[in-house]
């Protein structure tokens, strides 16, 4: 049955926001780190996004969404000069992680509102199949 | 005479797989409004009704035991892909708001055809009771 269905993709793309939603906190949390060496920085953290897809009687269709895999951002970390900082290298300069507040916070909105998104189709799906369990009364 | 089913409930009884299936494509387009390259479909529904309710896939039964072709639509031919109003930079197709719209609407009309066909089952336990 085909109302079945809308529950696992709902579901996918609850879990596949979630996952988006934690990486946000995690950036968020990570925001301020530094380090005195450019490799051992925190890097933004983002989620890849790829439509699951069904054979179903000969035709693929889409049976949802997952996360591929997680990029790392690859912006330049800026740098500046703290010496009295115990991390700062040998030069005296930090390196400050390359996580954008600005963006991470429009991604962490669009995440909530497209978890809520799937939350109503969720809804709207066990009520129509609750009606469907009733019919003939 | 036996009560045929098919006759009395008439097409809403396909209606309603119809509209389950579109809430499956539906829900995949509005689940996959972040995935990057995602194509929206949608159900062509007229189509699919005309496809299950004419002899367009009927096949001819030479024997009385050969299960009958009628009624079973083409369901997943007609998932059709949608045009954009707006590109998008990453190549999805998914407008939000209409995919919204479109899958309450079609809530609504799975409503619709349940109500029909609550009324169809009433109708012929009235005229089962004598009373």
């Amino acid at each position: 049955m085909s109302l079945f269905n809308v529950f696992d993709i709902a579901g996918s793309g609850m879990s596949a926001q979630s996952t988006r939603l934690n990486t946000v906190s995690s950036n968020m949390a990570n925001a301020n780190n530094v380090s005195g060496n450019k490799d051992e920085l925190y890097r933004a953290k983002n989620p890849v996004f790829a439509t699951v897809m069904q054979d179903v009687k000969g035709n693929t269709q889409s049976s949802g969404v997952r996360v591929i895999r997680i990029e790392e951002s690859t912006q330049e970390a800026s740098r500046r000069y703290e010496p009295n900082n115990p991390l700062a290298n040998e030069m005296g300069y930090v390196y400050q992680s390359n996580v954008n507040a600005m963006e991470e916070m429009a991604n962490m909105i669009s995440a909530s509102r497209s978890y809520q998104n799937n939350v109503e189709i969720m809804n709207t799906a066990k009520q129509l199949m609750l009606a469907t369990l009733k019919l003939g009364e | 005479m036996p009560i045929n089913f098919d006759k009395a409930l008439g097409s809403h009884e396909q209606a309603l797989k119809i509209q389950a299936r579109r809430a499956s494509a539906l829900s995949s387009n509005i689940v996959n409004a972040d995935t990057p390259g995602y194509k929206a479909r949608d159900i062509d529904f007229k189509q699919i009704l005309n496809n299950s309710k004419g002899d367009m896939l009927a096949m001819t039964s030479t024997d009385s035991s050969h299960i009958s072709t009628q009624g079973m639509g083409s369901m997943g031919m007609a998932l059709k892909y949608r045009m954009p109003n707006q590109p998008s930079l990453d190549g999805n197709t998914v407008d939000l708001d209409m995919e919204k719209s479109a899958y309450a609407e079609n809530a609504v009309r799975y409503q619709t055809s349940l109500r029909f066909l609550t009324g169809k089952f009433q109708g012929m336990m009235k005229a089962f009771r004598e009373d």
